[in-house]
């Protein structure tokens, strides 16, 4: 391994360099000779990793979307492995993509691929960048050629919160969710809002089926839910398919997640919140081919174009597109926050004073462990 | 020697065949057969680093295999390796909460030791549910398996949860001295070494000891075992605790050495993967080895067959399905007396 890391380091060096020079050379040239577009053509290897199916119509797709964009960027080669279990495994297929294809930038996309898989594999391949979808990524504690990117999605669930406070007619709307962690509970807590800037007595009922690909809990949560009396739901699953055409059969609404569910239910889908990673690829990609630092820490919103809405279904009203849109537009002038006290636990406690407000690049909001007041569940 | 023979020609034709079978299935699909069986030897078996993804990928699997084959020598059919192995990791996990732990070999020696104890009760409960309460071991050790994940889950995201770990619920970190290093020179864990350990060790026990023999007299014929006087419900119990303690090494070595505390990430399937390595290795102890390294390899082959011609992952299942069935289809051509089967077509 030690030979192999030394030909990796120095074969690296070389090449961040000789980018260096022919960026360097271009801009002395105006618009860059003939000849040194030859020489820049050594493509920069982009490896993509995906903890599930690249048709999972989910978190995986709202990946491999981006991967397959990028691979039309110009100098981009794109390896992708699929169904890459969170052991050895992804140790081994990171490994792989550097030592047998020769990348230089990799995107392990699961969440438990962070720690300590990618970390331990960063440390041995000190010139290759890792970009990490969704880990904390913290100065001083994780190496310099190491980053993590995130969305904030929460804005895109508010908003289909907001479209679904519209279209209820119960007055009641479903949450189908994986586990009850931060990122998960900030989606619940903000669709659920969205829904109350409609309609302040609708409340939400949320069922965590403990994990994040679980076809026949989902199911079963859809259905009881759907006994219940709730008839829009949203869900927070790796694959949203279940919940999806589970809730079309009942004659529910659905709002999306990940990815555009909308030909699965073209009829039952009202929106989504997708995600759009093609932005951080391009922001970290164009950093590796021009010799930038590397972008350790960057997350962003619908402002900064990290996620985005899906398309509203024929059955939306133009009362709840236009509610939705507006406040979408106020979310991307940036005076808008959803964490604005004064907010409740949905057991009493105030979690958010009144007067306080945390906007969303605050990082209490990654730690967040209650569902707010109108969510009926426990953690 | 024939019979040594026939052992290892009939599986090596089988996967010979079932590349061949894949080859056509990928010429179907519109695939260049040469470039995916080329692909497939460079990913497994072409290099240094291919060889090192092979054995890393097969470490747990010899060991979780255990967790059926001793079992299966004592007449029993266990599947449930993959709830002991999640304990197991668990209890490897959880060993540093309890008491205060040498930072160094002794404490990993303990830490993994308490991995085997807990896997060692579980499939042993299973084993006594069959013999005192008729219960039948192959049902119940699946079930206790969703037991032990829903037991896992509920340990991992509460009362061990390790505060800091917001987004993914994982017990403390072990301390860098108790965990397990690679071996010198390579990028595989010793996980790799104990697992050839407990090949070796289980199938001299088995072939070599009175007590191996007696736990393959009650595989035979229980009733013969008790006519001879054999303690046959001792025997199955201690045959399925020593295959439990296997897969909770398993647990306790993908803990030390990969994943530095327990999370969900654990529950990767290893268990249930042990089981066709199991059946395809004839439930020998030695034979899981080389089958260990031949699944492996479909993992390691699996993963540069993505990255090169971009297909599916499904596209190795195909190919490890194709080859688990030759496999035991082989079997039936066992014994044939090949030399009159031809002779009496010749004629003809």
């Amino acid at each position: 391994m030690t030979q192999q890391n030394t030909r990796q380091t120095a074969g690296g060096m070389n090449r961040r360099d000789s980018i260096k020079s022919l960026a360097a050379l271009g801009v002395a040239g105006g618009l860059g000779g003939i000849g040194l577009q030859a020489k820049a053509q050594t493509p920069l290897t982009v490896g993509v990793i995906y903890v599930g199916a690249r048709d999972d119509y989910g978190y995986n797709q709202a990946h491999a979307q981006a991967a397959a964009e990028a691979k039309k960027l110009p100098g981009i080669k794109v390896v992708e492995e699929e169904n890459v279990p969170e052991t050895a495994a992804v140790q081994k297929t990171m490994t792989g993509m550097i030592a047998q294809d020769g990348a230089k930038l990799l995107f392990p996309t699961s969440f438990g691929y962070f720690d300590p898989h990618m970390l331990a594999v960063a440390a041995k391949y000190p010139d290759v960048r890792f970009s990490h979808c969704g880990g904390m990524w913290t100065e001083g504690k994780h190496p310099k050629n190491t980053g993590s990117f995130f969305g904030y999605i929460d804005e895109c669930q508010y908003l289909n919160g907001v479209v679904a406070g519209h279209m209820t007619k119960s007055g009641k709307i479903g949450f189908v969710a994986a586990k009850p962690i931060p990122q998960v509970l900030r989606n619940i807590n903000s669709f659920l809002m969205g829904a109350r800037s409609v309609k302040p007595g609708i409340t939400c009922n949320v069922i965590f089926t403990g994990d994040w690909s679980m076809a026949v809990k989902e199911a079963e949560a859809t259905n009881s839910l759907a006994d219940l009396g709730v008839d829009v739901f949203t869900m927070h699953v790796d694959g949203p398919k279940v919940v999806v055409e589970t809730a079309a059969k009942r004659g529910k609404m659905v709002c999306g997640y990940h990815a555009s569910q909308a030909k699965l239910a073209p009829q039952a889908y009202l929106t989504g919140a997708e995600w759009n990673w093609l932005t951080a690829y391009k922001t970290i990609i164009d950093a590796a081919q021009t010799g930038k630092p590397h972008p350790n820490f960057i997350r962003g919103g619908l402002k900064e174009g990290y996620v985005k809405m899906s398309a509203y279904g024929p059955m939306v009203t133009d009362a709840a597109k236009k509610q939705a849109d507006d406040t979408k537009a106020k979310m991307v002038a940036g005076s808008f926050d959803i964490f604005k006290g004064p907010i409740k636990d949905n057991k009493g406690n105030t979690v958010v004073p009144a007067g306080k407000t945390l906007v969303q690049t605050d990082l209490t909001l990654e730690s967040m462990n209650y569902l707010v007041e109108g969510v009926i569940g426990s953690i | 020697m024939r019979k040594l023979l026939s052992d290892l020609a009939l599986p090596a034709g089988a996967i010979f065949a079932s590349l061949l079978v894949f080859g056509v299935f990928e010429w179907l699909a519109g695939v260049n057969p040469i470039e995916v069986w080329l692909l497939l030897f460079k990913g497994a078996f072409g290099d240094w680093y291919s060889w090192q993804n092979t054995l890393q990928r097969a470490a747990p699997l010899m060991l979780t295999a255990l967790c059926v084959a001793v079992p299966a020598r004592a007449g029993l059919v266990i599947i449930g390796g993959e709830g002991a192995l999640v304990l197991g990791g668990l209890a490897c996990a959880a060993l540093p909460y309890a008491v205060p732990l040498p930072a160094n070999l002794a404490g990993t020696f303990l830490i993994c030791a308490a991995g085997a104890a807990v896997g060692a009760l579980w499939i042993a409960l299973a084993g006594w549910l069959r013999q005192y309460r008729g219960i039948n071991e192959t049902i119940s050790s699946l079930l206790l398996a969703y037991v032990a994940i829903g037991l896992f889950k509920h340990l991992v995201e509460g009362p061990l949860r390790d505060p800091a770990s917001l987004n993914k619920p994982s017990t403390n970190t072990l301390a860098e001295g108790l965990r397990i290093g690679g071996i010198a020179g390579s990028d595989v864990h010793w996980g790799l070494v104990l697992g050839v350990a407990a090949c070796v060790i289980l199938w001299l026990w088995l072939r070599w000891t009175p007590s191996g023999f007696a736990v393959r007299v009650v595989g035979g014929n229980p009733r013969t075992a008790q006519l001879v006087g054999l303690p046959a419900s001792q025997l199955i119990i201690s045959a399925c605790a020593v295959g439990g303690a296997c897969a909770g090494l398993a647990g306790a070595v993908e803990v030390a050495a990969v994943h530095t505390n327990a999370n969900a990430s654990l529950i990767a399937g290893y268990g249930y993967a042990g089981i066709l390595v199991s059946f395809m290795a004839r439930h020998s102890p030695l034979g899981i080895i080389p089958v260990a390294i031949l699944f492996g390899g479909f993992g390691a082959a699996g993963s540069l067959l993505q990255r090169r011609l971009g297909l599916p992952d499904a596209s190795v299942l195909v190919l490890q399905g194709i080859a688990f069935v030759l496999i035991l289809a082989s079997e039936a051509l066992r014994g044939l007396n090949w030399r009159a089967l031809l002779l009496r077509r010749a004629p003809a």
